[in-house]
C-alpha cells in the first residue's frame, strides 16, 4: 500500500500511538500560565550541574526517562531514541541520551525538532522498523543566549518582536500498541526563505515556512482548516501568528478561529517580560507534551495539527549576513484511528 | 511558496507592518534618568575625592576606577543586566556599561577555562570599541599633527 500522499505527506496505514508524554521545565516556565500541566518544574536553572549546557542535557535525560516510566515500559524495550536540540553539534542530545544506552539518532530542525523527531519516529513504527520509539527535544534559555546572542549578565534591552527561549525538554513514547491519541499522518516541510535577516524577529522568519507546510498539508490530505480542533504552531509568537494568518488567508485557508501558538500559550508577556512569546526546541515540545497532550487525553480536543517551526540559522550564518531560512513539520494527532 | 524577489519584497513590507516598534520616547526618558543618575553618582564621587585634596588628574582617574569597579561588581552579583533591561542606553553609555561589557563575558565563559574562556572571550563585546576607539584616536592625532 502506498502511504505517501500528495506532494509531501504520509498517511499512516497503522496509526501510531503516542503512549506517553513527559515535560520537564525551568522555573520561569513553571511560573507561566501552563504551570499545572508540566510534570516537573525545576527550581534550579542549572539542574544541579556545572554549566548551562550540562543542565540542558540533564533536563533532556530526565524527560526521556520520565516518558518511559509514564508509558509503563522499560528502557530496553525502546528500539530507537530520536532527539535534538539547539546546541552546536547537538551536544544537548549527545550528553542527555548517552546514559540511556539505546540506538540513537540525533536530529536537527532548530525549534521544529520535535516535529521532525515525531515524524521520523512514527515512520519507523508504521514501517515496522521499530515497535517503540522515544522522541524528544530540549532547549535552555541560558545556553541559547550564550550561543546565539550575548552573555547573560550583559545589560541590554530586547526589542518587542524578540522571543524568550524556553528552558525544558519534552519527550514522547511512540508505539505500535497503545491507546489514543494517535499520529495518523505527517507533512514534511520544505526550507523557505523569504528574506528575513533579523535575529530578533524569528516569528517573521518562520511564519512563511509554517504557512507553506500547512497549505501543503491541506492540499495533500484534501482537508480544510475546519477539520481540526486546533492548529498549533511551535514558536511564531504574536508577530509570527499575525503573519501566518495573513499568508494562509491569501492561499484561501482561514485558520484564524482555531490557530494557536505554543510560544503564545507558554508565557504571560505582561508579567514575565517575554515580549513576543516563547521559542526554542522545548517551547513546542513541552507545550504539546504538557498542555495539548493532556487535552487530547481528556478528549477536550480530538484532532490537532501540530506544526513546530524552526529558524535554520547558525551564529556564523547570521554574522555573515545570510537570510534566516526556516522550516516547519506538521504532525496530525487524533483520538480516532 | 512563491519565493521570488518580488514575493520577498512584498512579504518584508508585511513584516514591517506587523512588527511592533520599540517605545522610543519611553526608552529615551528611562535612559536619560538612569544615565543621568549614574553621572550624578560619578560627580558625587568626584566631589568627595576633591575634598580629600587630590590633584585634578588623580580625582578623574580615581572616579573612573571606582565607577568601573561598581559596574563590574554589580555585573558579578547579577544586578547590572536587570538595570540594563530597564535603562537601555542609560546604563550602556556610561563607563559602568563598559565595565559590564567586559565582566559579563568573563563571568559567562569561565566554564571554558581561564585561557581560552575568560582570557579570549572577555573582549567579545568591548573589543570593537577598543579597536576602533584606538584607531580613531590615532587618526585624529595624525590630523592634528599635520594641520596644527
Amino acid at each position: 500500500m502506498n502511504k505517501h500522499l500528495g506532494g509531501q505527506s504520509i498517511k499512516f496505514a497503522e496509526p501510531v500511538s503516542i503512549v506517553s508524554a513527559a515535560s520537564v521545565v525551568g522555573s520561569k516556565e513553571g511560573e507561566g500560565p501552563l504551570s499545572r500541566y508540566f510534570d516537573v518544574i525545576l527550581s534550579d536553572i542549572l539542574a544541579g550541574k556545572k554549566s548551562w549546557e550540562k543542565a540542558e542535557s540533564e533536563i533532556l535525560r530526565q524527560s526521556l526517562e520520565l516518558a518511559v516510566k509514564k508509558a509503563d515500559t522499560e528502557l530496553d524495550k525502546i528500539d530507537y531514541i530520536i532527539t535534538g536540540d539547539l546546541l552546536n553539534q547537538n551536544t544537548g542530545s549527545t550528553y542527555g541520551a548517552m546514559d540511556l544506552q539505546r540506538p540513537m539518532f540525533a536530529v536537527f530542525g532548530a525549534c521544529s525538532t520535535i516535529g521532525e523527531a515525531l515524524s521520523l519516529g512514527a515512520v519507523f513504527v508504521d514501517g515496522g522498523f521499530a515497535h517503540t520509539v522515544l522522541a524528544g527535544a530540549s532547549s535552555h534559555f541560558c545556553a541559547a543566549e550564550k550561543q546565539f546572542r550575548f552573555p547573560l549578565e550583559l545589560g541590554t534591552q530586547r526589542p518587542p518582536s524578540s522571543t524568550w527561549t524556553v528552558t525544558g525538554a519534552g519527550s514522547f513514547v511512540l508505539s505500535k500498541d497503545g491507546e489514543a491519541p494517535f499520529i495518523t499522518g505527517v507533512t514534511t516541510g520544505k526550507i523557505v526563505d523569504m528574506g528575513v535577516k533579523d535575529q530578533n524577529n524569528m516569528g517573521a522568519a518562520m511564519a512563511p515556512a509554517a504557512a507553506d507546510v500547512i497549505a501543503a498539508h491541506f492540499r495533500d490530505f484534501k482537508r480544510t482548516p475546519g477539520y481540526y480542533d486546533c492548529i498549533i504552531t511551535g514558536d511564531l509568537g504574536t508577530v509570527g501568528k499575525e503573519l501566518l494568518i495573513k499568508l494562509l488567508d491569501a492561499e484561501g485557508f482561514d485558520i484564524s478561529k482555531n490557530h494557536t501558538d505554543c510560544g503564545i500559550e507558554i508565557f504571560n508577556p505582561e508579567i514575565q517580560d517575554t515580549h513576543a512569546g516563547g521559542s526554542g526546541c522545548a517551547c513546542s515540545a513541552v507545550t504539546f507534551a504538557g498542555y495539548f497532550y493532556s487535552k487530547l487525553k481528556k478528549r477536550e480536543i480530538n484532532r490537532v495539527l501540530f506544526v513546530p517551526t524552526g529558524a535554520l540559522l547558525s551564529p556564523v550564518s547570521f554574522m555573515q549576513g545570510e537570510n534566516i531560512p526556516s522550516i516547519a513539520h506538521a504532525v496530525v494527532a487524533e483520538n480516532k484511528r | 511558496m512563491n519565493q521570488s524577489e518580488l514575493a520577498k519584497e512584498r512579504y518584508l513590507e508585511l513584516v514591517k507592518k506587523a512588527t511592533p516598534n520599540s517605545k522610543i520616547l519611553k526608552n529615551c526618558v528611562k535612559a536619560f534618568i538612569i544615565g543621568g543618575l549614574i553621572c550624578c553618582l560619578g560627580q558625587f564621587i568626584h566631589a568627595v575625592l576633591e575634598r580629600f585634596g587630590l590633584s585634578k588628574t588623580e580625582v578623574s582617574s580615581y572616579t573612573s576606577i571606582i565607577l568601573v569597579f561598581l559596574g563590574a561588581f554589580f555585573t558579578g552579583i547579577g544586578w547590572y543586566d536587570k538595570l540594563g533591561n530597564f535603562a537601555g542606553a542609560g546604563s550602556i553609555v556610561p563607563i559602568t556599561g563598559f565595565a559590564n561589557s567586559v565582566t559579563a563575558p568573563a563571568v559567562e565563559f569561565k566554564k571554558e577555562g581561564f585561557i581560552l574562556g575568560v582570557g579570549a572571550k572577555m573582549f567579545i563585546v568591548a573589543g570593537p570599541v577598543i579597536v576602533y576607539g584606538t584607531l580613531a584616536s590615532v587618526l585624529v592625532g595624525l590630523f592634528y599633527f599635520f594641520t596644527r
